[in-house]
């Protein structure tokens, strides 16, 4: 009950959110010079073409009216046509969303355990090399930008060893399974080909690798930082004294409320490796949702710009409640504090 | 130390001047007592090298770039696209251009950016983040952590590149659109720290005494923060030069004929594996300048926590 409250709270505040975010897009997407319904008719069109297309936009109401409108058919779904591609922008989303869901999907997944583990490990052999090691990895991790890790990674790994291919998300000679997720390591699966699934798994390592090094190493460090505070407090050493084995000391006792800043960073983490992805997908010419936004963004094809934010902001917003909740099952202290404010 | 020593036997004859001296000479020996410490620990020593070589770097350019002509509209295609030598350093690209002369150059928008964004962005943030934290619970307080709550509720580099998208490609127009989602970092520092000192005892009494708002926000609250607020200037110098490369990489910043580190790295990436110097060089800069002001910051953080404690 507590939790379904706390849960509550946090959905109305995202839902919040995201007006404010929608506000701050059409904002955006009016600064920009120049009459929409002209752009959008082209510069041939004669003079009427403009003036219906603008009664047809709403340009001719005041602005918050305008933003009434546009909400109102962003939320059926209508995102409105993509000067680019000439087709609905949902569309256009729905075709290359599941690209980028299956990499920042395999980043997450990496930088999570990834950082857990060598955040544990460090501080576990805290002082020792082990620790060093980890503690300059995670430091170059951080300071490096990932589109840096995407070309040296294709440089190292694609051309010089040549152990993985550089671009797209399966090889050109293999035909890609049935779509039923859009995800091309579960599509193959559920379609019995293994060989495909080797193959998409090899195309995804270097782009999401490079999109998880900097929320793996930022991890790392702040579960080894909670972590070595903790193998300092008085429970631990009442469990060691107690005889209790070393290791479910730190599986079982040090690493769940240690984890509890980790996981609560890793929701910023998961934001930057969005806008990372951005990067990563021109670097590796993968068919996703940034991809398509920086093509949008070059041609200034507003529609598709605001869509693609819209998506990504949405996309957060649904990542940091999931973390929120994660939290909320770690540290019953939170779940209960939510409720003791009102 | 002395001084304080002796002067402390007579304190009933102290003249306003010898206090005067005082304060500046303790303030003196506090500083002096600062650096001992942070000269002591050498990764610090290490970052703040590193930024006073690049900052050098930056605004001795001219000077020190061994071909200044390359950093700008030249072509000489019988060098071009050469590997490391002597003569080149860091190779050449593929009009035959210097690429360290051209990295040397790369420095100064970068450093720019990182100047002018926390310049702006700074003041604003530290500013709302004091009203919001002092009017804890009133509707100022609502009203600006929801706004820092929507910015950042998206990726800074989705917003920061639609925006540089739709004004024209331009240092100018990126280093807005770095500012506009920078902001609330600041907010939300000044907030947490400012909301629990509102109540302290210090700030009760000024506000007793008939002290304006202004005097509480920006003589009682504020000078407690300096610390956290340096600490996270310097390290945020280096990830706003990140974020400025970032967006430069997709061609949303410096504009080509100038040198842009972001911008040397993606014309360099067509050119993979065969000029690979092109974007190595380019690359490890950018690592550099971020990785230095990084130390410095840690460097700061340590100091200061340290001296709180």
């Amino acid at each position: 009950m507590r939790f379904l409250y706390f849960f509550v709270r946090r959905f109305l505040h995202s839902i919040f959110v995201l007006l404010g975010l929608s506000v701050v897009i059409y904002v955006i997407s009016r600064i920009v010079p120049g009459d929409p319904a002209r752009m959008a008719v082209g510069y041939q069109a004669p003079q009427w073409v403009v003036n219906n297309m603008r009664e047809y936009m709403h340009l001719n109401d005041t602005i918050p009216v305008q933003f009434f409108y546009w909400l109102r058919s962003a939320l059926s779904g209508d995102l409105g046509i993509s000067l680019l591609t000439r087709r609905p922008v949902i569309d256009d989303i729905r075709q290359v969303f599941p690209a980028t869901l299956e990499l920042a999907l395999y980043a997450g997944l990496i930088m999570a355990i990834g950082g857990i583990m060598l955040g544990t490990l460090s501080a576990h052999h805290k002082d020792k090399w082990v620790d060093n090691v980890v503690r300059v990895f995670a430091y170059m991790g951080i300071v490096t930008p990932a589109f840096v890790f995407g070309i040296v990674f294709t440089l190292v790994f694609g051309f010089w060893l040549n152990w993985l291919p550089t671009i797209g998300r399966i090889s050109p000679d293999l035909t890609s399974p049935p779509v039923v997720t859009g995800l091309m390591t579960v599509d193959s699966l559920l379609a019995g080909k293994p060989l495909i699934f080797i193959d998409a798994v090899k195309h995804l390592l270097m782009p999401s690798i490079a999109l998880a090094m900097a929320g793996l190493s930022q991890g790392a460090r702040i579960t080894r930082a909670t972590m070595s505070d903790n193998l300092g407090k008085d429970y631990i050493a009442a469990e060691r004294a107690l005889g209790i084995p070393e290791r479910q000391v730190l599986w079982k006792f040090l690493l769940k409320p240690s984890l509890i800043p980790t996981v609560s960073i890793l929701g910023l983490d998961i934001a930057a490796a969005i806008g990372n992805a951005f990067l990563l997908e021109l670097i590796f010419s993968w068919p996703g949702v940034s991809r398509y936004g920086v093509r949008a963004m070059l041609a200034k094809d507003l529609n598709a710009i605001s869509a693609v934010v819209l998506i990504l902001g949405l996309a957060f917003v649904v990542v940091n409640i999931c973390v929120d909740l994660v939290v909320g099952i770690l540290d019953p202290r939170i779940r209960l504090s939510a409720q003791r404010n009102e | 130390m002395n001084k304080v020593a002796t002067n402390k036997q007579n304190t009933l004859a102290i003249s306003p001047e010898e206090i005067r001296k005082l304060a500046i000479s303790s303030r003196i020996d506090m500083v002096r007592r600062g650096w001992y410490k942070f000269s002591r620990n050498t990764l610090s020593m290490v970052g703040l090298g590193t930024v006073l070589l690049i900052v050098f770097l930056a605004v001795f350019a001219p000077w020190v770039a061994p071909y200044p002509a390359h950093a700008g509209p030249f072509t000489d295609f019988a060098h071009a696209g050469e590997a490391p030598s002597s003569a080149h350093l860091f190779g050449t690209d593929m009009i035959g251009r210097d690429i360290l002369s051209r990295v040397i150059f790369a420095l100064r928008p970068a450093l720019i950016m990182g100047v002018v964004v926390l310049g702006l962005v700074v003041p604003l943030g530290v500013f709302l983040g004091l009203v919001a934290g002092y009017a804890h619970g009133t509707w100022p307080d609502t009203v600006i952590m929801r706004i820092t709550d929507i910015f950042i509720a998206v990726p800074a580099l989705v917003l920061a590149l639609a925006i540089a998208s739709v004004l024209e490609p331009n240092l100018t127009n990126s280093m807005i659109a770095v500012s506009v989602m920078w902001w609330p970092w600041y907010t939300r520092l000044v907030y947490s720290l400012s909301s629990s000192l509102r109540n302290e005892d210090f700030v009760r009494s000024a506000e007793l005494m008939g002290a304006s708002n202004f005097h509480i926000l920006f003589r009682e609250i504020l000078p407690n923060f300096w610390g956290p607020i340096f600490t996270k200037m310097s390290i945020d110098m280096g990830f706003v030069i990140l974020l400025g490369a970032s967006l430069s990489f997709v061609g949303l910043g410096e504009q080509p004929p100038k040198p842009g580190l972001g911008t040397m790295v993606a014309e360099g990436a067509d050119h993979l594996p065969d000029q690979w110097w092109m974007v190595v060089f380019p690359a490890l800069a950018i690592v550099i300048v971020v990785l230095g002001f990084n130390l410095l910051g840690d460097g700061l953080h340590d100091l200061l926590s340290e001296e709180k404690g």
